[in-house]
C-alpha cells in the first residue's frame, strides 16, 4: 500500500565563529583604467564568494560587476581570511571587502575633489565615473584619477569582537547573529517495499539581506538535495558501530542524483543583521539541517511509526511496520 | 536602500569556466618532471609499528623516494595542537598512513608501497562510542577514551531549574536519536602538488578549504616559516567541510622537499570514502517536560559525539551543539551535556551544519513527537515555543533580528497551507503563551 505524510521542521544558525574573533581582510585596488581588482583570502568552495564580492566592490565603487577582476586564496599574494567554514564568508569576508573598497572610494574622491574643485564629501561614485552630488555634467572617470596618482589601494578588515563567557554568571554572547529556516516536506511511502518517493520540499530561509538571490536559492537547493541524502540513503557505517561492510565507491554510497531529487520550491526571508554587509546573513549550512528532520518526519507520519534513526532506509521502515504490526 | 548590484540575480564569477569543463582545479596542475605520490595504509585497527623495511621498495625502477615517520621534522598537526601525526607509528585507525613514497608515476609508487614491509604489533581497539566510554574500554589514546571539557567529561549548559519545570509538566516525552555517519562526497578528491622551487620556498597548490588555517600547521610539520610556504587554492571542487583538515598537502610537501621534485598525490574515491573526515555519528536523548497549552517547560539533553582517533574541532562542535539543542524555541528550565568519545576510526569532523546538523534531526523530529505527545498540531507548537526578539538563549545570548515566526509564515503561505488560526497574527515581536 501506498501511504502519505507530511512533515515540517524549523531551525536556527549562527553565522561564524562561536565566540566571534575569526578575522577576513580584503584589498581593493585600481587599475590605470578603472577597472578594480579585489584581493581576498577567502576559497570558493562553490557557494559563490567571488560573485558576491565582485557585487559589493561595484556597488561600493561605482562599477560594473564586469569591471572587478577578484582574485583569492594565494597566501603570498592576498590577505587573511580564517577559512570558507561556519558560514561566515559572505559575512565576515564580506564586510572586509566593503571596508576596502570604501578606503578605495575615499582615496578616489580626495583625488577628484581636487579637479572638480568640490567637497569630498559631495561626491558620488556611479558608472565608472565621480560625480558631484546635484551636478551630474561634472564628473570625473575613475581610471583618469587612477592612472595619474599614486597606487589607489584600499585594505580593509572585519573581525567580530572576541566574546568570552561571563565569569560570574557563565553568559556567553556566544553568536553575533542568527540565520532561521523552516521546511515541509511530503512523502509516499511504498508498505510492501519500505521504498520512499519524496513528492515535495517548501523550504523558507532567513537570509538577512540575498546579495545574489539565485546563488541563495543554490545554497537552499543543494541543501535539500544533502538533506535528502542525510535522511533516506546516505550512510558511511552501514553496519555502525563496526566499519564492516562500508561503501567504497558511489555505487555503495547513494548520494541523491538529479533523477531522485523532488521538486523543491523555495522562499528567501530578509530580516536584515546588524553585523552583515547590508544586512545579510550566513545562510550556507542551515540550508542542508532543516530539511532531514523534515523528511524523517514526513516518513514516520506516512507509517504511523517514530523512526529514532537516520538514514531511515526501506530496511528499518519495514522493520518498523513489522514492530507495529506484531504489538497492534 | 535601493542598490544597484547588491540583491541582483548576477550569474556566477566563474560559472561558464565551470560548466565548460575549463576551470583549473589541483589535478588540472601539471609541472614538467613531476612525480606521483601514494601512501602505505595501516591494514590494522590499532597496534604498534615495530619496524618498517623500505629496502626492497627503494630497489623498484622508477621511485624516487620514500618517507617514514622519521623523515617529518616534527611528526604532528591539528588545529589545537600538533596531536595527528603525518606518518603514524601509534596506530589508531585503519587506513592510517604510515609511509609514502614519490615515483615516476601512480602505478609504480603503487609497486614501491606493495615492497614496504611493516611488523606491527595488533591491539584490540574498540569501535563503538558507548563501549569506549566504559572505564574498562580499549584505550584508543594514552589519555583516556573522553576528551576533557576543562576538569568535566563533557560540556554542560545549565539554565533554570530542570526539576521544577518537570514538575510543571503535564507530559513528559524522552526518546533516544541515533544518527550514523556520513561522506561529504565533493566531486573532487583530495588532492595536492607540492613544487619546490629555486629560492627554497615551496609552493603548494591546495584544495584547502581555509589555506591560512593550514600554513600555521603545515609549518609546525615542516619547521619552516610561512614566507618560505605559500598556498595557492581558492578553487575547490565541492567542500561541504571535508576539506577544513589537512589530508594530502603535508606528505606532498615533505616529498617535494626530499626529491627536489614536483610531486602530486591524488586521492582515490576509495580512499576518499574511507580515510578522509566524515560526519561522525551521535547519540542524542531527550527528555522534555511540556504542558497542554503547548509550551515546553523543561528540556533535557545528552549528546554522544564519535570523534575517531583525533580530535581536530570535535570539542568546538560538541560545544556549539550544546549551545543550541534546545532548538529556535525559548525553554525555561534546559540541562545540556555533549560528550565527545574517541574510537578506533578515521577522525570525523565537520561538515556542512557541523554538529549544529545533528542537533537539529533530533530537536525537530523530537518536536513533532511532543506535538503527537499533547495531541497539537505541529505548527501550532513550534509558533508557541518560537524564539521571539529579546529572548534569551540558554548561555545568556540575547537574540535580535529573530525571524522564525515569519520565516514559518512565509513557508506556510508558498506551500499553500492555512496556518492555525493563531499562528497567522504572531510576530517575533511579542509572546503571546507563557511558560
Amino acid at each position: 500500500m501506498k501511504k502519505r505524510g507530511v512533515g515540517i521542521a524549523a531551525g536556527l544558525y549562527p553565522t561564524g565563529l562561536m565566540g566571534g574573533g575569526d578575522p577576513s581582510q580584503a584589498i581593493v585596488k585600481i587599475k590605470p583604467d578603472g577597472s578594480v581588482d579585489l584581493i581576498i583570502g577567502s576559497t570558493d568552495i562553490g557557494q559563490g564568494c567571488k560573485t558576491v564580492f565582485a557585487q559589493m566592490a561595484a556597488e561600493e565603487l561605482g562599477v560594473s560587476v564586469a569591471q572587478v577582476n577578484v582574485l583569492n586564496a594565494d597566501t603570498d599574494a592576498g590577505p587573511l581570511c580564517l577559512g570558507t567554514f561556519a558560514s561566515r564568508v559572505t559575512v565576515i569576508s564580506g564586510n572586509a571587502v566593503v571596508a576596502a573598497a570604501r578606503e578605495a572610494r575615499g582615496i578616489l574622491f580626495e583625488s577628484a575633489a581636487k579637479s572638480l574643485e568640490a567637497s569630498p564629501k559631495d561626491l558620488v561614485a556611479a558608472e565608472g565615473k565621480i560625480f558631484v552630488v546635484g551636478a551630474p555634467a561634472k564628473s570625473v572617470a575613475i581610471g583618469e584619477i587612477a592612472g595619474k596618482s599614486p597606487l589607489i589601494v584600499g585594505r580593509g578588515t572585519y573581525m567580530p569582537s572576541p566574546a568570552a563567557p561571563d565569569p560570574n554568571t557563565g553568559a556567553w554572547n556566544a553568536f553575533h547573529t542568527l540565520a532561521w529556516g523552516a521546511v515541509l516536506a511530503e512523502v509516499e511511502v511504498d508498505t510492501e517495499t519500505g521504498e520512499v518517493d519524496l513528492l515535495r520540499l517548501v523550504c523558507s530561509y532567513d537570509a538577512g539581506k540575498a546579495i545574489n538571490p539565485m546563488l541563495v536559492e543554490g545554497q537552499i537547493e543543494g541543501g535539500a538535495i544533502m538533506g535528502q541524502g542525510q535522511a533516506m540513503t546516505e550512510d558511511w557505517q552501514p553496519y555502525y558501530p563496526s566499519l564492516d561492510w562500508q561503501p567504497t565507491t558511489l555505487r555503495d554510497y547513494l548520494i541523491p542524483t538529479t533523477a531522485d531529487i523532488p521538486n523543491i520550491e523555495t522562499v528567501i526571508y530578509e530580516c536584515p543583521s546588524a553585523s552583515g554587509p547590508y544586512g545579510a546573513k550566513g545562510i550556507g549550512e542551515i540550508t542542508a539541517n532543516v530539511p532531514t528532520p523534515a523528511i524523517a518526519s514526513a516518513i514516520c507520519n506516512a507509517i504511523g511509526v517514530w523512526i529514532n534513526e537516520i538514514p531511515i532506509t526501506p530496511e528499518k521502515i519495514l522493520r518498523a511496520l513489522e514492530g507495529k504490526t506484531q504489538t497492534s | 536602500m535601493e542598490y544597484k548590484n547588491v540583491g541582483q540575480r548576477d550569474k556566477r564569477y566563474d560559472g561558464l569556466a565551470h560548466v565548460t569543463g575549463k576551470t583549473r582545479y589541483v589535478d588540472d596542475v601539471v609541472i614538467p618532471g613531476m612525480l606521483a605520490v601514494k601512501a602505505l595504509r595501516s591494514p590494522v585497527t590499532k597496534g604498534k609499528v615495530k619496524k618498517i623495511d623500505t629496502a626492497a621498495a627503494q630497489k623498484t625502477a622508477g621511485l624516487a623516494a620514500v618517507i617514514t615517520p622519521q623523515d617529518v621534522p616534527a611528526n604532528g598537526f591539528g588545529p589545537m595542537g600538533p596531536e595527528q601525526p603525518v606518518l603514524a607509528q601509534d596506530i589508531r585507525f585503519k587506513g592510517e598512513p604510515l609511509a609514502a613514497v614519490a615515483a615516476a608515476d601512480e602505478d609504480t609508487a603503487m609497486e614501491a608501497i606493495s615492497r614496504i614491509k611493516v611488523d606491527i604489533e595488533e591491539e584490540k581497539g574498540v569501535m563503538d562510542p558507548l563501549e569506549a566510554m566504559k572505564p574498562e574500554a580499549p584505550k584508543v589514546r594514552a589519555e583516556g577514551n573522553l576528551f576533557m571539557f576543562g576538569d568535566k567529561p563533557y560540556r554542560e549548559i545549565i539554565s533554570g531549574n530542570l526539576e521544577a519545570g518537570f514538575k510543571e509538566a503535564d507530559e513528559i516525552v524522552e526518546a533516544d536519536y541515533v544518527e550514523s555517519s556520513y561522506e561529504h562526497t565533493a566531486l573532487e578528491t583530495q588532492c595536492s602538488v607540492a613544487v619546490p622551487e629555486a629560492n627554497g620556498k615551496l609552493t603548494i597548490y591546495t584544495v584547502s578549504q581555509c589555506p591560512w588555517f593550514h600554513i600555521g600547521p603545515l609549518c609546525g610539520v615542516l619547521k619552516m616559516p610561512m614566507s618560505k610556504v605559500r598556498f595557492i587554492g581558492g578553487t575547490v571542487g565541492g567542500g561541504f567541510g571535508g576539506k577544513n583538515d589537512i589530508h594530502a598537502d603535508h606528505i606532498t610537501a615533505l616529498l617535494a622537499l626530499k626529491t627536489g621534485k614536483p610531486v602530486k598525490w591524488r586521492w582515490t574515491r576509495e580512499e576518499e570514502l574511507l580515510f578522509s573526515t566524515h560526519r561522525g555519528a551521535w547519540h542524542i536523548h531527550f527528555k522534555d517536560g511540556v504542558k497542554k497549552n503547548g509550551r515546553i517547560v523543561a528540556r533535557q539533553v545528552r549528546s554522544i559525539r564519535d570523534s575517531g582517533a583525533y580530535t581536530s574541532l570535535n570539542p568546538y562542535g560538541v560545544e556549539i551543539h550544546c549551545l543550541v539543542v534546545n532548538g529556535p524555541y525559548h525553554i525555561p528550565n534546559v540541562h545540556i551535556q555533549g560528550y565527545l568519545v574517541y574510537t578506533n576510526k578515521p577522525l570525523s569532523m565537520s561538515m556542512r551544519g557541523f554538529a549544529i546538523n545533528e542537533a537539529n534531526y533530533a530537536t525537530e523530529v523530537q518536536m513533532n513527537r511532543l506535538a503527537s505527545a499533547i495531541n497539537m498540531d505541529p505548527w501550532d507548537i513550534r509558533f508557541i515555543n518560537a524564539y521571539r526578539n529579546g529572548d534569551k538563549m540558554p548561555v545568556g545570548k540575547v537574540l535580535d533580528s529573530v525571524a522564525l515566526i515569519e520565516v514559518m509564515q512565509a513557508l506556510a503561505q508558498k506551500a499553500g497551507i492555512a496556518l492555525p488560526a493563531q499562528c497567522q497574527t504572531m510576530t517575533s515581536a511579542k509572546r503571546e503563551v507563557q511558560p
